[in-house]
């Protein structure tokens, strides 16, 4: 029988002015935080930015020093009983969240010193980050027992060998840990993490080390099919997710690399997180089914790492996102628990759906370990044309067309501007050969799957002639052959190459509503021309848009000359705060990492990232996975 | 240069280039059902070759008329298509649901030359499905034309052009009277793509269609193919432990020590 709970105190009419208190209260911390930006924004010009923030960010540490919750032994690390004891002493949780938020926005982009061989450590870009010490250091006895649980050749000491996993391809994070652990199965991962977490040892999750959000693979291919995959994956590791930042201990998945079933019915896959997501597809190929997304960096990235940052990629549009097509997780908590949810159902509405919780959460809940998800069947016809346009007005009309003319059949929509192609003749052989007769300033790429190539022929001819016939689009090409549907994509998956070899490039990965997608670029562009810092001789050299337009996702990339204080300045936090006034998210799908969780109160509320760190401190007391990225630094 | 000049170019339409060819059950042939097929990339050289020569010619106040065939099922015409798109001017399409051997395609192209009467015949030096590598030298030898094959490079001249071709150990530039057959190799040029304005206008070029009895050219296979089998799986490699199990492995598994 269901009886009330005794323990709950019922509502009383005070309550009511409490809550009205604490809305208040919130409004007033927004107004207060909006003022703080200002301030910030004014006091930018000197170097280095003290704002209030660096005050804040202290008492906050003293505050929690007092503090006798769990974490007592590790004073920066926020606690939700401690934030209750603040409350209690007057403090309001809003007022900490500000202080948070304050402090996070002088926290620094990457100001990467690659030019001369070696990476700078990521500790020493981003000064604000402290190694915790509460964090124990690495031990021989530690060492001992991980070698009385792995193979010998599942541990890796060796200093060259180490900075394979200490660094992403990009080059721009570096860390220092002295020990990698290549884990072969679910129990091993179990019992590496009870003792790390028994032990205050810090971890990082380690997959193919592809991602712009901070991990790194070695790349098995042909030295330009491997250049491409690698700018595709810097997609996932841009922002440094992972990459150690001090000594933590890398976890690396590649071990844990076998399909464990498929259902040549359903098409749901069950496998080790460390599956390459290209032997994934050719495994699933043979079949007749395809993997629900596709990466640039494919050809080593791991589903486990793709899961963690819940990738996107070029099948968004067409089969949705990892927090659709994951219909199960395995996942070793922080503390060991084995929490096996590798369903296969499609439907199951029992309790909360715990498994979006750990896909896009970058490691910092605990180890992916096993994947199950539904892979869609192979499309027998594939269609792709060039379109070049005017305008980017024509580019949404094209797309509002192709959902009401190819509709089904529409897999791709990727669009770049005239900077992005000109950078790719540049600097990529694979894309020198301009397809259309002459230039314009936007370039769009559809992509039609289905499965009668004669129907797909049909609609796409139909749409594209209408497309021609009523001037929307100015020219276009039609590839013929599969190889030149391949050299169409390696255009426009040649741009993030194309970009970083243009120089210093600032990466923004924006979500918005399509009709202000571009306008980002000309803000942007606007804003260094009238600050008279963009052309030939100054601080940058142009600005490139890029992107998704059916996601509604925009990569936005400023190309300098070189990385500086002073640049960073002037994009940061503009582009975050055009993100946040246009309804955006500043990380679509290059997740936060080390370099954009301060930012994340940009596109979430102070009630929201409160309730994320309550998820945090519930699931990972210690706080040894992933740490110093992801939620905001306290 | 010569002023005015038919040239006619051989399309096939075979299984992708970038599919993955699988036998088919009962082990006679390689499996075309239901698999992706376009033009035969050589083909598509030797049609991007014609529509140089063509823009260079009316260039010079000249007129060239590019004809493009294709023997085959009438799923063949998607390729003549596809040629008209690239800049052909009209495409024939022998139909025939029959298995066409290089020997029966190059007499139904002898029987089209001598209704057209080009200047220059292109073909693929070979056709990636069945690699014969036979049509071209064929149909010179029923002509009783003159042949450049394996072509990295043309340059024409008034009734006489020069081809540099690519032989075993570096080139050799050879120079024959017109007509001729012409056989493209892999690093002739680079074939454009097909442009929407020119789909559009290719779907109001002439195709003509012709059968085998309108030619009058007997097509009956001279092969029989016995067995069609795909390669040897690889075997993955092996990791040993120690050099002592690499010699071991070397002397007594692999045999070279």
């Amino acid at each position: 029988m269901l009886r009330r709970d005794p323990t709950r105190i019922e509502l009383r009419a005070d309550d009511l002015v409490d809550f009205e208190r604490s809305r208040e209260e919130y409004l007033e911390s927004k107004a207060k935080l909006k003022d703080q930006h200002r301030k910030f924004r004014s006091a930018t010009t000197g170097p280095p930015p003290t704002p209030a923030g660096r005050d804040l960010r202290s008492t906050t540490a003293s505050g929690s020093g007092t503090s006798s919750g769990v974490n007592n032994s590790r004073e920066p690390r926020p606690d939700p009983f401690e934030i209750a004891q603040q409350e209690r002493k007057g403090k309001s949780t809003a007022e900490r969240v500000l202080a948070r938020a304050t402090f996070s926005t002088y926290s620094p982009t990457c100001l990467a010193a690659v030019h001369d061989g070696k990476v700078a450590y990521t500790a020493d870009k981003f000064p604000h980050l402290k190694r915790d010490h509460s964090f124990k250091k690495l031990s021989e006895k530690d060492i001992s027992y991980f070698k009385s649980i792995l193979a010998s050749s599942s541990i890796t000491q060796d200093e060259e060998d180490l900075e394979i996993f200490n660094s992403d391809w990009l080059r721009k994070y570096r860390g220092q840990s002295k020990l990698v652990l290549k884990p072969s199965s679910t129990e091993q991962v179990s019992k590496i993490l009870k003792y790390c977490n028994e032990n205050r040892l810090a971890v990082v999750p380690q997959g193919g080390n592809t991602g712009l959000v901070g991990k790194v693979e070695k790349y098995d291919k042909e030295m330009q099919k491997q250049m491409l995959h690698a700018t595709h994956n810097a997609i996932y590791f841009i922002t440094g997710g992972s990459v150690p930042v001090f000594d933590e201990i890398v976890v690396s998945m590649s071990s844990m690399n076998s399909i464990r079933n498929f259902d040549p019915v359903s098409g749901a896959l069950v496998c080790d997180a460390g599956c390459i997501l290209e032997v994934l597809d050719k495994y699933l190929e043979e079949r007749g089914y395809i993997m629900p997304l596709d990466l640039g960096a494919k050809g080593s990235c791991h589903i486990g790492g793709n899961v963690s940052t819940n990738a996107g990629g070029l099948r968004l549009l067409r089969y949705g996102s990892l927090h659709g097509t994951v219909l199960g997780l395995e996942v070793v908590l922080p503390d060991g628990t084995i929490l096996d949810n590798l369903s296969t159902l499609r439907k199951d509405n029992t309790g909360y759906d715990l498994k979006q919780l750990f896909i896009g959460a970058e490691g910092t809940l605990g180890i992916v370990t096993g994947v199950s998800i539904l892979s869609p069947k192979r499309s027998k016809a594939i269609n792709v044309a060039l379109l070049g346009l005017n305008s980017f007005d024509q580019i949404q009309a094209t797309f509002k067309r192709s959902k009401d003319e190819l509709s089904e059949i529409l897999s791709a929509f990727e669009f770049w501007d005239q900077e992005a192609i000109k950078l790719v003749k540049e600097h990529l052989v694979a894309g020198a050969k301009d397809p259309l007769q002459s230039t314009y300033p936007f370039y769009v790429l559809v992509e039609t799957s289905g499965s009668n190539k004669d129907h797909d022929d049909y609609k796409l001819n139909n749409f594209l002639e209408g497309l021609m016939s009523d001037d929307i689009v100015q020219d276009g090409v039609v590839a013929q052959d599969t190889t030149q549907i391949h050299n169409l994509w390696a255009i426009r998956e040649g741009i993030p190459e194309a970009c970083s070899k243009a120089g210093a490039v600032y990466k923004y990965d924006i979500s918005m509503p399509v009709p202000v997608l571009y306008k980002a670029v000309e803000d942007m562009k606007e804003r260094l021309v009238s600050k008279e810092v963009i052309g030939d001789g100054k601080l940058f050299t142009s600005v490139i848009g890029y992107g998704h337009v059916g996601d509604g996702n925009l990569h936005l990339n400023v190309a300098a000359n070189e990385f500086s204080q002073e640049a960073t300045n002037l994009i940061e936090p503009f582009v975050f705060e055009w993100a946040a006034k246009h309804a955006g998210s500043i990380s679509a799908e290059h997740g936060l990492g080390v370099s954009r969780n301060n930012h994340l109160h940009y596109s979430k509320s102070p009630t929201m990232i409160q309730l994320m760190i309550k998820f945090k401190q519930l699931i990972d007391p210690n706080g040894i996975m992933n740490p110093y990225k992801y939620l905001p630094d306290v | 240069m010569a002023s005015n000049l038919r040239i006619v170019v051989a399309c096939k339409r075979v299984v992708d280039y970038a599919v993955k060819i699988r036998v088919n059950a009962a082990g006679t042939a390689v499996e075309t059902a239901n698999v992706k097929h376009s033009m035969n990339p050589f083909d598509e050289i030797g049609t991007e070759q014609a529509i140089q020569i063509k823009e260079a010619v009316e260039k010079a106040k000249g007129k060239v008329d590019v004809i493009a065939v294709s023997c085959g099922p009438s799923k063949a015409q998607e390729t003549l298509r596809t040629a008209l798109a690239m800049g052909a001017d009209r495409a024939i399409h022998v139909e025939t649901d029959d298995d066409l051997q290089p020997l029966a395609v190059a007499k139904l192209l002898k029987a089209v030359v001598e209704k057209e009467k080009p200047d220059i015949v292109i073909l693929g030096k070979q056709a990636i499905d069945d690699d014969s590598n036979q049509t071209g030298q064929m149909l010179a030898g029923l002509l009783n034309w003159p042949q450049a094959t394996f072509a990295s490079k043309v340059e024409l001249a008034e009734k006489a052009m020069t081809v540099t071709r690519e032989v075993d150990g570096g080139v050799e530039t050879i120079k024959t009277s017109l007509p001729a057959i012409l056989t493209t190799d892999l690093r002739l040029n680079v074939p454009r793509y097909a442009s929407l304005p020119n789909i559009m206008k290719a779907k109001r070029k002439p195709l003509e269609k012709l059968t085998i009895a309108d030619l009058g050219v007997d097509v009956k296979s001279r092969l029989e193919i016995l067995k069609v089998t795909e390669p040897p799986k690889r075997q993955g490699g092996k990791i040993v432990e120690s050099v002592d199990e690499l010699v071991d492995k070397l002397k007594n598994e692999a045999k070279v020590l």
